[in-house]
């Protein structure tokens, strides 16, 4: 993931404690100007002021910090910056200029997803180009922003909202992912006294729930794996890691983005939220519905949903259900690809193309699925089924299968 | 207009129940999935010449018959 939370934990635990680096949502000196961002924003909500100008600052001034002893991150996150901005700005022209020229377009998007290909290829390499944390988030911002422009949803951009929009912290490392345009909007969007102070209350609920989920419950799980991870691990002890893996990633992932969620409320930007009880799940469906909630429906909106009226108009598939199996392929390969380019990843990807695939056939086949689905045994024996093919792909996803 | 729109969502969702009830949820309902609606955009911009780009609303805006009827009409007029 592009996280990598469990490879880089241990350092990073140290790193916490030693209090020597500034990075998003770890630290006690992140956590001290974070505080210090919530009091002025709790006064400016207060004030009814909309979020505008100090979500730009902020972000601004969280990034000089960050990135302030790390001088190669530094220079690459201003190179891609300067490479994206420029990209939109010159495909706002051309747009104008020739309309929905394809062929241009497809230019575009290739130019666009140069710094992350590069990174993610160079890391192979043990090389870092374009290397800086943000990157993999960023690139979906940056792709949102060009597709939609091709559409003709978006007509105009202002380099300050884009700014805005790549740098605003609370979501700058790991999401969620939010769009452009309904970020815009928030960030204009006047509330009265009592609106934005009860956006703030239930910001600071998200917050302190997500340090909950992060600091502690994630660390318990961590803990269980790590005395589950011995040099003399039998079957049972690997079935045990990969529920205790499953659930240690969940705590922390779901946790993290409550954060940013809960710090984006009270600066007054509405941030979409990233899970809904993944563990409730009754189908592979329904978890990607409630499983990194932005990404998955960042890939349907921009992968999947795209593959299928490409291929329908160009009728490369015989039927309807072809095209929906390898569009599921296709959507969930590219997604593990995004995560990282090795096997770990990539399997994970098309293990979960493959049982969305086998979903899809199941459900629109079987006349004993349409029979019962609403049946709660069956309901129940699907949740159970469904559940430990969960497990298996976080078991892949940790790395620890390949 | 307003029946071929509905005649293709009907085609798209194999039930002709949404013509008939427009306030039909279609989503959690099952009528209509990520493919149905890839699919619909498709035969609405080939045979309509209405343009509705797929990450341009988000689903609880058209998920009835009436919702989908109401943003063809909307952009038909443009």
């Amino acid at each position: 993931m592009a996280r990598q939370t469990v490879k880089l934990l241990p350092e990073r635990r140290c790193e916490t404690y030693m209090m020597t680096v500034f990075d998003y949502y770890q630290g006690t000196l992140f956590f001290s100007l974070l505080v210090l961002l919530l009091i002025i924003s709790v006064i400016r909500g207060a004030a009814e002021k909309p979020a505008g100008g100090f979500a730009l600052l902020s972000s601004v001034l969280t990034a000089v910090f960050v990135f302030a002893g790390k001088a190669d991150q530094a220079c690459w996150l201003l190179v891609s910056l300067a490479w994206y901005l420029g990209l939109i700005l010159l495909w706002q022209y051309e747009r104008k200029k020739r309309g929905r020229a394809e062929c241009l377009y497809h230019v575009v998007l290739v130019l666009s997803l140069v710094p992350l290909i590069c990174c993610k290829v160079s890391g192979l390499l043990h090389a870092s180009l374009f290397a800086f944390t943000g990157i993999s988030y960023l690139t979906f911002r940056v792709v949102q922003i060009l597709i939609e422009m091709y559409d003709g949803v978006i007509t105009r951009v202002r380099v300050r909202d884009i700014l805005t929009f790549f740098l605003f912290f609370p979501s700058f490392s790991s999401g969620p992912i939010d769009r452009s345009r309904r970020f815009e909007e928030d960030l204009t969007k006047r509330r009265t006294r009592e609106e934005a102070l009860s956006l703030t209350a239930d910001g600071f609920v998200q917050l302190l729930s997500g340090m909950i989920y992060k600091f502690i419950l994630a660390g318990v799980f961590f803990k269980a794996m790590a005395f589950l991870d011995t040099p003399d691990a039998v079957w049972y002890h690997r079935i045990g890691y990969a529920y205790a893996y499953g659930l240690y990633l969940f705590f922390d992932f779901a946790g993290y983005s409550r954060m940013a969620v809960g710090t984006a409320y009270v600066m007054g930007i509405e941030l979409p939220g990233n899970f809904r009880a993944p563990f409730l799940a009754v189908d592979m469906r329904d978890f990607w519905d409630r499983w990194h909630i932005t990404l998955s429906h960042w890939f349907r909106d921009f992968v999947f949903t795209r593959f299928v009226m490409y291929s329908t108009r160009r009728k490369w598939f015989r039927d309807r259900l072809t095209r929906a199996c390898v569009g599921f392929m296709v959507n969930m390969g590219i997604m593990g690809l995004w995560h990282g380019l090795t096997p770990a990843y990539i399997l994970y990807g098309l293990y979960h193309g493959v049982l969305l695939a086998v979903t899809e056939v199941y459900q629109k086949k079987s006349s004993f699925y349409k029979k019962n689905k609403n049946r709660k045994c069956y309901r129940l024996v699907s949740w159970f089924v469904t559940m430990q093919m969960v497990f298996f792909g976080f078991y892949i996803f940790s790395g620890q299968l390949i | 207009m307003e029946e071929k729109i509905l005649e293709l969502l009907a085609q798209i969702c194999e039930d002709d129940a949404v013509k008939e009830d427009t306030q039909m949820e279609l989503f959690e309902s099952g009528m209509l999935d990520s493919l149905g609606f890839a699919e619909f955009l498709v035969e609405l911009e080939d045979q309509c010449g209405i343009v509705i780009s797929p990450s341009e609303v988000e689903r609880k805006d058209i998920d009835t018959p009436a919702k989908i009827l109401t943003l063809a009409m909307e952009r038909a007029e443009k």
